[in-house]
């Protein structure tokens, strides 16, 4: 595959609540943001295609999508929306670039949870709605599940799931965007009730508000933008479809698109030595490094500290979404943003991204990025 | 192009046959609105209709915006536009939000507010009720009118502080 | 007139449609199985041989389901492929296989299973009201708007400025209306006058309810490949040779109603792939968006294949019948068909698709057709995408 490059980037938010903008308002700062940092690139003039990323019942507009193009500069110009996590979006900016349509794509995405007043109600809306919908006390129960039936497979236990939290919120406390880092002990993390058993209120991500811009550019183009872009070599998507095809205790949706990724990529799974995948529950954390073949028993390598810096793989390096929150789907484009960061630090050359769009979706999208 | 269309019509009393899920959602949103709208709306509360200018292409917004989308800057500065313009259409709706039927019409349309002339392909306008009879609907003679918003006595920020727009000569 | 060589070539092979109904018993996921089984089938494919699938759903409000995209993977074969859903509005429908394009040229997949359904039935009150929530929360909607009022402004603008009337306009609504009685797939079949449009309830005054599509539930689907497998499995591949689509600004309060600029953008996006240069002479049938019947007017004007306000002229000269210069609308269009809201536009891509293939059966228009296109538009007077197909 043909590389393709960001080239800027830009946030806002990353905050409990942002009350001082609007969603439309902090489109803009983020976007603002990113076309300075792309080299004052005007998107009247330089951008080709917009792509945006949100869901109706998140946002509480019905066609959200009227609201996308102002606040990037995509009034009058081809914008779109893709109902998926911001790295779908990227993943179709990829082939928008690719097809040969554009140049130049931004992909965005905002979250605003704050705003939300009846978030259970809503994700409990996006379960089947004859057979998903039990009356369920907790949305979370899916998870919970999943969670136990890993255990079952890896004789893993609670500390193992704290071990994750505790990592990924000391790893936090060097990210500007963590707002929930902090110092823990796994005492700290087993001393908590359950939310669903395995899972206590800190093994899962809290909701934050944020709003995230990327520019991506064909590997011809990207050159003009910046000396040191970051390039994209492989990327791809898959669904395991709905609850009654998937399998709960493995994250076969990472797998399918993994593969794909890494074959597009003709990378090595052992070349790449940092990883920054979805943890929006702690257990998440290790199934989908198993299924990103970067461990083989990931409870094993956890104990033996193979995924702290300098161990066989740094997963969350900077904090993961248990540090930093989970803005609804901008979750991708926050784990992207941190892939970014650590390869800007000259960190490591390769690194995988790899999100996933939380209860009751098995669906996810995998990146390999590189410097 | 294939056989038979596949799919089951029902009729409305046909439901009573089958299994049906009846599921309420609750979905309740805070909308923050933002420095512009709070602005507009505290504005409304005053009897004043407030725009924000973007001075590179002269473009006035109302509602207000903090950025102006086709130079992609922020905009510059708060003006205030005059409750008055002119009648850009106007429809008179006989059916609710629910699609149930109304005796009497609910008369709305777009409103070009001054400062503004009938060259600009943009300006700033205004959706809101009209008060006028379906009569003047039907021929379109509001079509150009000059119109000016009735204030309510009661205002507390809000789109509704305005009763709706009359013809004044 | 050039066709388009720098791009990779991509093929639609095979599409299916379930009857477009006001209510019908099957789910989502039904729906769209039936609709994706019918275009593999006719396309020689079976579900393993598809690596990508894109979907296309309007307002999750209506089936009722949040992140709709998930729960209709299950029902358009996204099981353990890369699977997504695309949302413009109302103009969804052509933005479905406009991705399901770039997918195939982008490389990364070979065969995509494009699938848009809409089951509008489920919602409650009525499912108007679902559209109440399209509107900006904090300035619109306390005025209890109703998505009718804003083609009746939009309407109402139009006839004002290019001086039109209803008469006029009716006409359109009785073509349409007329073409879908030799459509099976169609709800709103019928022989109707102009006369009968004047005297049918009126909703939103100039809007009454023969000049509106009806609320519908229906699935569209579509096979879209590589120019390699296209050309392996038929000898009729139908090519898309150019995509275009364009989204304008929010305020449609603050804007001249009268002209979709945003159409005519997106139109010479189109174009310019498909080395179009004089549009009403070289597309030789199309298939407007007409959720009202004086959308398709304003939206020929957009798409410059009239010149603007002079669409009712052409109309009235019979330019747009089905054995006309330039047929619009020969599957009968959303007033004849229905209108699915994502399913709708997919369906006028299909018809197009038949025309193309010159398997439309008693819709097949009578001139040689070599280049067609099929356009749908959506939001507040905001989005439109453009498909032009060759065979």
């Amino acid at each position: 595959m043909q590389k393709v490059g960001i080239v800027g980037v830009g946030w806002y938010g990353f905050r409990p609540n942002t009350r001082e903008v609007s969603f439309r308002e902090m489109m803009f700062e983020a976007s603002t943001r990113a076309y300075a940092d792309a080299g004052n690139i005007n998107p009247r003039t330089d951008v080709d295609t917009f792509i945006s990323c949100q869901e109706d019942f998140w946002e509480g507009i019905a066609i959200a999508d009227e609201f996308a193009p102002d606040p990037l500069g995509g009034a009058m110009r081809p914008t779109m929306t893709v109902t998926g996590d911001g790295l779908q979006g990227i993943l179709h900016g990829v082939m928008h670039i690719l097809s040969g349509l554009s140049n130049v794509t931004v992909v965005e995405s905002h979250a605003k949870p704050s705003d939300i007043l009846t978030m259970k109600e809503i994700i409990d809306f996006a379960y089947d709605p004859i057979f998903g919908r039990i009356g369920a006390k907790n949305v979370h129960y899916l998870a919970g599940l999943d969670a136990v039936k890993y255990m079952k497979m890896r004789n893993a236990r609670r500390e193992d799931f704290a071990k994750v939290v505790v990592k990924n919120k000391r790893n936090g406390l060097k990210n500007p965007r963590a707002s929930f880092a902090s110092n823990l002990t796994e005492n700290d993390v087993m001393n908590r009730d359950y939310v669903i058993y395995p899972l206590s209120d800190l093994d899962i991500a809290k909701f934050v508000d944020g709003a995230v811009v990327i520019v991506l550019a064909s590997e011809e183009v990207a050159r003009k933008f910046t000396d040191t872009p970051i390039w994209i070599e492989g990327i791809y998507s898959a669904t395991d479809s709905t609850l009654e095809l998937s399998s709960l205790g493995e994250a076969k949706y990472l797998k399918i698109a993994s593969e794909k990724a890494y074959e597009m990529a003709k990378v090595n799974k052992k070349e790449i030595k940092a990883a920054f995948v979805d943890d929006t529950y702690s257990y998440k954390e290790l199934q989908h490094v198993e299924a990103l073949g970067l461990s083989d028993n990931a409870v094993a390598d956890l104990r033996e500290g193979e995924f702290e810096e300098g161990g066989k793989v740094a997963v969350n390096p900077l904090g993961g979404l248990l540090a930093e929150g989970r803005p609804l789907e901008v979750s991708g484009l926050s784990l992207l943003l941190d892939a970014i960061d650590y390869l800007k630090e000259g960190k490591a050359e390769k690194a995988v991204v790899a999100s996933w769009r939380g209860v009751p979706t098995f669906t996810g999208a995998v990146a390999v990025v590189s410097r | 192009m294939s056989e038979t269309p596949s799919g089951t019509p029902l009729k409305e009393e046909d439901l009573k046959k089958v299994n049906t899920v009846v599921y309420k959602p609750k979905a309740e949103y805070a909308y923050s609105a933002g420095q512009a709208q709070s602005k507009f709306l505290l504005g409304l509360k005053e009897k004043k209709i407030i725009g924000r200018k973007c001075n590179k292409c002269g473009r006035v917004y109302v509602p207000p915006r903090m950025y102006c989308d086709d130079c992609f800057r922020p905009t510059d500065e708060w003006v205030e536009v005059k409750d008055e313009g002119i009648v850009e259409t106007v429809v008179a709706s006989f059916i609710s939000w629910t699609r149930e039927r109304m005796e009497k019409p609910e008369i709305v349309g777009v409103i070009r507010l001054f400062p503004s002339s009938d060259r600009d392909w943009v300006f700033p306008g205004l959706f809101h009720r009209i008060c006028a009879d379906f009569e003047d609907v039907k021929n379109m003679s509001l079509f150009g009118k000059k119109v000016k918003a009735v204030w309510r006595e009661n205002r507390v920020g809000s789109i509704d502080d305005i009763e709706c727009f009359e013809v004044v000569k | 007139m050039r066709t388009n060589l720098y791009f990779r070539r991509v093929a639609v092979i095979g599409a299916g449609l379930t009857l477009f109904k006001r209510r019908l018993l099957e789910t989502p996921q039904e729906l769209a199985w039936e609709a994706s089984k019918k275009a593999l089938d006719e396309a020689g494919l079976e579900l393993k041989d598809i690596d990508c699938v894109v979907i296309g759903s309007a307002p999750d409000a209506f089936d009722g389901v949040h992140m709709k995209g998930e729960y209709l993977s299950h029902g358009s074969g996204g099981i353990r492929k890369m699977s997504s859903r695309v949302f413009v509005g109302g103009a969804t429908g052509v933005m479905v296989p406009i991705t399901a394009w770039y997918h195939v040229a982008s490389g990364l997949c070979e065969k995509v299973l494009a699938v848009a359904e809409e089951k509008m039935s489920p919602a409650r009150p009525h499912p108007q009201s679902v559209f109440r929530y399209i509107w900006d929360p904090i300035i619109e909607k306390p005025l209890n708007p109703n998505l009718i009022w804003i083609f009746a402004m939009e309407m109402h603008r139009y006839m004002h400025v290019n001086k039109i009337t209803k008469e006029e306009i009716a006409l359109v609504s009785v073509k349409n209306k007329k073409n879908a009685l030799d459509n099976p797939y169609a709800q709103a079949a019928a022989n109707i006058t102009v006369d009968d449009v004047l005297k049918s309830e009126v909703l939103v005054w100039p809007v009454q309810l023969l000049d509106t599509s009806p609320v519908s539930d229906g699935a569209a689907a579509m096979v879209i490949t590589s120019e390699d497998v296209a050309r392996r499995y038929t000898d009729t591949p139908v090519w898309i040779e150019g995509v275009g689509w364009t989204l304008d600004n929010t305020e449609w309060t603050g804007r001249e109603l009268a002209y979709p600029r945003y159409l005519e953008h997106a139109a010479l996006m189109a174009y310019k792939m498909a080395g179009i240069e004089r549009p009403n002479k070289e597309i030789d049938v199309i298939e407007p968006y007409d959720p009202f019947d004086y959308k398709e007017l304003h939206h020929i004007e957009g798409l410059k294949i009239a010149k603007r306000g002079e669409a009712t002229k052409l109309l009235k000269e019979g330019v747009f019948d089905k054995d006309g210069d330039i047929p619009s609308s020969p599957s009968g269009g959303l007033l004849g068909v229905g209108n699915p809201i994502a399913a709708a536009g997919l369906m006028k891509t299909i018809s197009i698709y038949w025309q193309l293939k010159g398997t439309a059966g008693r819709m097949q228009v009578k001139k040689p057709v070599r280049t067609g296109l099929a356009q749908a538009w959506g939001d507040l007077m905001q989005a439109s995408t453009v498909i032009v197909m060759r065979n």
